[in-house]
């Protein structure tokens, strides 16, 4: 497994760069992994959808779709695309530093 | 008397009545199935319809006949699971009481959850060919089509049969051209996927597949209504598309009955063990197929697999021993690539679609991920095996497991 340095800490991340390890994890790192995601400042609305995410991981072990981010976290779709331009899901989930959400197979 | 009870008798439910009627000992179990209609529907059929390739006989026949004779077969439609109690209400005000329950009860379209899809339009310049009605409808429909532009989108995965949308473009693709209007239409396939398909290997193949014969893809369209008077559909991005004929796959969800019964996730798909299908929840409970939250594909080729690995855990299970991790995901697809010729893909849990042979290593008659001809016939027989083999629980020339013999790495592979 690769690793590399995001915001000043060595983690390990897998070929489409999405953090392997959950525990790994920071506050910081979101910010660096945000920017590089086109999203150049977190507010506090993308703050409570990755800590909804976080939590939610931890308790089923896969990060969560979209669909069960809108439903469970009570973010509407719209704003979530707002928020998380292109594939919301997929990049929150990498911001959040969870593996890809299993939506499509 | 212990009691199985299955809820849907449809490619899941009636194959693992099959399954168990053989394993089971009859002076100890009863088996009851419940369904709310007489139909069985061959459901990968649909996919021809439209065309005028199969009719109404080719995919419909009495649930009844595929049926085990020991198998009581109650037709109702189900209300309410009850897993504290262990038992089920039917509609007909009937109850089932069960010392096992398996829940088969599938997937379906729902077309009222995205605005403007499933209202004045629908049958009309909106189409599906994921009910049978919708498959008819379209071959009415494309029979005086007189040409234009085709747009082709999956409102959100996961759908059943992921590879169906792509088959049905390519058939069009083949059908107009039969007609000698191929250079009228356009043909476009808006999906929330990043590209033709959701594993990388085969995306990249099929990708480029679509794109020699015309077919151009809008990847990361994720639909938020239809605007059936403009026709056109608007994505929550604010991308459009514009149609003249639209194909949609409405959003797929589990059914209704698993929701009201507090047993699903947000798509009403069960959560369980993607090894063995137990509930996550309830020590009783089993779900196989399109109804299980597994990350497999939901197809009826996964159902078999799934259903054959099931079946030697269930009397594992039932005689006080610890169930084996038996199921790897192993999906098994042939894909119509139109002209008479058509593609294979064999993946799992693990390990994605790869070029090869199949099912002999070397040989085939099949080749994994390459157009041929022999894919085509492969297809078509499956209809045959279908109604003859599979659902009545007979043994395939294939194993549950996928195998990687036969199956070329990319050089660059782990
Ligand atoms: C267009 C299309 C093409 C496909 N192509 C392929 C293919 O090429 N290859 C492949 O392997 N698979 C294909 N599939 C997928 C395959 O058909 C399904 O995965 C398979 O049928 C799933 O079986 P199941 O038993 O889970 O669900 P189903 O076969 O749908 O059975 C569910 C049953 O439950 C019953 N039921 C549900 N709710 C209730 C209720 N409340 N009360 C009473 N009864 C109820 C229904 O009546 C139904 O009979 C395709 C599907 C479609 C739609």
């Amino acid at each position: 497994m690769a690793t590399r340095t995001i915001a000043g800490k060595t983690v390990e991340v897998n070929d489409e760069g999405f953090l392997t390890r959950p525990e790994e994890w920071t506050k910081e790192i979101a910010i660096e992994l945000a920017k590089e995601e086109g999203i150049p400042e977190l507010t506090e609305a993308h703050w409570k959808v990755i800590e909804f995410c976080r939590q939610d991981a931890g308790a089923t072990g896969k990060a969560p779709t979209l669909r069960r981010i809108t439903t469970a976290a009570g973010v509407s779709t719209k704003d979530m695309f707002a928020l998380f331009p292109k594939g919301p899901a997929k990049k929150v989930a990498r911001i959040s530093g969870l593996g890809k959400p299993e939506g499509c197979v | 008397m212990k009691k199985v009870l299955i809820l849907g008798a449809g490619t899941a439910g009636t194959m693992a009545a099959n399954k168990l009627v053989r394993l089971l000992d009859r002076d100890e179990w009863q088996i009851t199935i419940v369904d709310k209609d007489e139909t069985h529907y061959y459901q990968p059929g649909f996919l021809f319809v439209p065309f005028g390739m199969y009719t109404r006989s080719d995919v419909i026949k009495p649930r009844r006949d595929f049926l085990p004779r020991d198998v009581e077969l109650v037709m109702a439609s189900i209300e309410m699971i009850e897993p504290e109690h262990n038992r089920v209400r039917l509609g007909n005000g009937r109850t089932l009481s069960y010392d096992f329950l398996i829940i088969a009860t599938g997937a379906d379209i729902h077309p009222e959850q995205t605005p403007g899809l499933g209202e004045h339009e629908w049958g009309r310049s909106i189409h599906t060919f994921y009910s049978f009605e919708g498959a008819l409808a379209l071959f009415r429909h494309l029979r005086t089509w007189p040409g234009g532009r085709l747009v082709f989108n999956v409102v959100e995965n996961p759908i059943k049969c992921p590879v169906a949308p792509l088959e049905f473009l390519m058939l069009a693709d083949w059908f107009f051209h039969e007609k000698g209007m191929r250079d009228r239409v356009e043909l476009i396939y808006a999906t929330p996927l990043p590209g033709a398909f959701t594993k990388p290997i085969a995306s990249k193949l099929l990708g480029g597949m679509l794109e020699e014969k015309g077919i151009k893809v809008v990847p990361e369209f994720m639909v938020e209504h239809v605007d059936p008077d403009a026709r056109k559909l608007v994505a929550y991005d604010e991308q459009e598309v514009e149609y003249d004929l639209l194909v949609s796959v409405p959003l797929n969800m589990g059914a209704e009955v698993i929701g009201k019964s507090g047993l699903g996730d947000e798509l009403n798909y069960v959560p369980v063990d993607k090894h063995t299908f137990l509930s996550n929840k309830h020590p009783n409970i089993f779900v196989l197929g399109d109804a299980a939250g597994v990350p497999a594909s939901k197809a009826g080729s996964v159902a078999h697999f799934a259903v054959d690995t099931f079946g030697e855990n269930f009397a594992r299970y039932t005689e006080g021993l610890e169930m084996q991790p038996l199921f790897d995901g192993h999906a098994n697809c042939f894909i119509e690539s139109g002209f008479g010729k058509g593609l294979l893909i064999d993946f799992n849990y693990e390990t994605e679609p790869l070029p090869g042979r199949y099912p002999l290593p070397g040989i085939g008659p099949f080749t994994l991920l390459e157009e041929s001809e022999a894919n085509h016939w492969g297809k078509l027989m499956f209809r045959w095996m279908y109604w003859n083999l599979l659902l009545k629980g007979r043994e395939l020339p294939l194993t549950a497991h996928m195998s990687m013999a036969g199956k070329w790495l990319p050089t660059a592979a782990k």
